[in-house]
């Protein structure tokens, strides 16, 4: 399973200039993550402080126990192994044609032999589609190629911590897609816990587990997707949506005298070519290609998401227990439009006795069954043994 | 300005301690001791020539008027090895070598191909810069032998066939002032210029400011820089070597 990493009140800032402070949020083991933000507000910088490019003024970013703000440069070069990230062009290295870009790592930090460095290369390379390009030098591949490429080199020395910058700079919708599924495949595969920053919307509403949003050099919130999919949130509302009007301008912020503006425009009919429709709310998450097996940070989340749903806006608990499906609904003993639901003995009710532990009402608590009941996943039967099989 | 200063000493002193770091990139060294050879030595050749040519005119009128014609050799030989030929190399190691070294590195750096490095847990300095450390003062110090050698060469043709000096007097004077220590001294420089050089490329090429336009503006800053240290640098063990080893015929 992936790392874990906590980050507790980081501050960072260029001179006198503030690019985010107290920045806290915790990424759960392997689970994916999105952070969005305007343009500008130091998603880019947020995720270098979080490999130590950049050294944040204060706060913690805690990964298997070592803050990487505070630890000594050979620990620091020690945790960047558990790291994969993907720059927005890829940085591969000019010099190097692909094969030996993505060897580049296994040869600096392996003692593996050639020919297993030859396997373990070629494997990623046709996971990420570039079987037969392996020869070619950075300079002369798209935009997207490159892209590819700096996954599969991020990918070969079996990361914990995948970091993706801007996954869809520069793609058409339709390789973005491919992207995502890549990402959602490989969650599914290595169970890394993965950190995605972006400013596309589409990407944001159905690849993550979990969504943040950066604005006025703030995290304005941090959690499950549901919660911020469904917020009243004028900044999300208007990012989400991709309106002109709300508080986000050109220029980060907006005065209070242009906002009034542009409402009383808006009051007066003028029509700024925004989109009309609402997209907010909870739309299916992108699911593992078939054939893959469920993903397990998927059923960790949703448990873990369970267990903390009395703490979160009615308007996302709301969305997440619609999004469950029916008999998910039943084993954590939830019900759609039934927010508050006394709790009832259900099948599984009596596995788990220890969980209505708390000062709340047990009527409050969702209920996490103890033994995983025998599901069969979604995508075909489980692997039978084969005959004669050990 | 301080801050400035005193990061690039701090680079210095990693590059330093990236010395006696196993494993040593020594394909990376060589690779680069051959570009760096490749892009100095011609302009270092081209350079040398005139130079010993002019400090041969020049000492030859003079001691011409002084009437001491025989100790010709002596003094542009003396004035070569000690000081014409580190300088020369300082230019060209600067001026060829420190700009190539800085605007490979600067493009690396934009690209954020550095960045990729550190991240996949190779310190760029140690993988990158010391090689390429080592490899200018490899360069610098043989750089320093040629000059030696072509300035030397360079002020005997002219002293011998434009001047009318006598070839047997200006062989036979070569060891009357120089001395072997003026040879070691001046690969010394060699040596330290060809750090100094690297250093400076290496630290502007880490930190260009702001974008490709960056690239070039640290590179055009780093041959200035560098320029600006070595003489200062040259200025220093001159004073100290003229205190600490006594001339030939003291």
């Amino acid at each position: 399973m992936g790392a874990e990493v906590v980050v507790e009140g980081l501050t960072k800032s260029f001179g006198k200039q503030a690019i985010w402070r107290d920045v806290t949020l915790t990424l759960p083991p392997g689970e994916v993550s999105a952070m969005l933000g305007p343009s500008g507000t130091g998603k880019s910088v947020f995720l270098k402080s979080m490999i130590g490019l950049l050294k944040p003024e204060r706060g913690r970013c805690v990964i298997n126990g070592v803050d990487i703000v505070t630890c000594s440069e050979h620990k620091l070069y020690e945790i960047r192994k558990l790291f994969g990230v993907l720059f927005q062009d890829g940085a591969l290295f000019g010099s190097m044609n692909l094969y030996d870009n993505v060897a580049f790592p296994l040869r600096e930090h392996t003692k593996k032999s050639e020919t297993e460095i030859r396997r373990i290369v070629f494997e990623k390379l046709e996971m990420t589609g570039l079987a037969g390009a392996e020869k070619k030098l950075p300079g002369e591949i798209s935009g997207g190629m490159r892209k590819r490429a700096g996954l599969a080199r991020a990918l070969v020395l079996d990361p914990q911590i995948i970091l993706v910058d801007e996954p869809d700079s520069g793609l058409d919708p339709v390789r973005t897609a491919y992207i995502s599924q890549l990402l959602i495949d490989l969650n599914t595969q290595i169970d890394a816990t993965i950190l995605i920053v972006s400013h596309n919307i589409n990407l944001a509403r159905t690849v993550p587990d979990n969504l943040g949003m950066l604005f006025r050099k703030e995290l304005v919130m941090f959690g499950p997707r549901e919660v911020l999919l469904t917020s009243d949130e004028p900044v999300v509302e208007q990012f989400l949506n991709g309106r002109k009007r709300g508080p986000i301008g050109m220029s980060e912020e907006k005065d209070t005298a242009t906002m009034a503006r542009e409402e009383a425009e808006a009051a007066a009919g003028h029509h700024d070519g925004s989109p009309q429709e609402d997209v907010r709310g909870v739309v299916p998450q992108m699911q593992p290609s078939p054939g893959l097996p469920e993903r397990a940070g998927e059923r960790r989340r949703k448990d873990r998401v369970m267990r903390i749903l009395h703490t979160l806006p009615p308007a996302a608990q709301e969305g997440i227990i619609e999004s469950l499906s029916p008999e998910d609904q039943r084993r954590y003993n939830v019900h759609p439009h039934l927010v508050a639901h006394h709790a009832r003995p259900n099948e599984f009710g009596e596995a788990v006795p220890n969980q209505h532990h708390g000062q709340l009402p047990t009527e409050q608590i969702a209920r996490i069954p103890g033994a995983q009941p025998p599901r069969p996943g979604p995508y075909g039967p489980p692997r039978e043994q084969g005959p004669g099989g050990r | 300005m301080l801050r400035q200063t005193g990061n690039l000493f701090a680079l210095g002193l990693d590059i330093v301690r990236g010395l006696f770091q196993r494993p040593f990139q020594f394909r990376e060294f060589i690779q680069q001791s051959w570009f760096i050879a490749s892009v100095t030595i011609l302009p270092t050749a081209l350079v040398a020539i005139p130079f010993g040519a002019v400090i041969s005119l020049q000492f030859g009128s003079l001691a011409r008027q002084l009437g001491a014609q025989s100790y010709t050799g002596a003094g542009s030989v003396l004035a070569t090895v000690q000081q014409a030929s580190p300088l020369v190399t300082a230019l060209l190691v600067a001026g060829a070598g420190g700009s190539a070294v800085c605007a490979d590195i600067g493009a690396r750096t934009i690209r954020e191909e550095i960045d990729a490095m550190e991240v996949l847990g190779v310190s760029a300095v140690q993988r990158l810069i010391v090689p390429r450390t080592l490899a200018m003062m490899l360069v610098a110090l043989l750089l320093n032998g040629m000059v030696s050698v072509i300035g030397v060469l360079g002020g005997y043709f002219f002293n011998v066939v434009l001047q009318g000096g006598t070839p047997g007097a200006y062989l036979a004077s070569f060891s009357a002032l120089a001395q072997l220590p003026d040879l070691w001294v001046g690969e010394l420089k060699a040596l330290i210029f060809g750090f100094i050089a690297a250093v400076v490329a290496a630290y502007r090429g880490l930190h260009p400011a702001g974008g490709p336009k960056g690239v070039g503006d640290a590179v055009n800053q780093s041959v200035v820089i560098t320029f600006l240290l070595l003489f200062v640098v040259n200025f220093v063990i001159t004073l100290i070597y003229l205190q600490v080893v006594p001339g030939k015929l003291d």
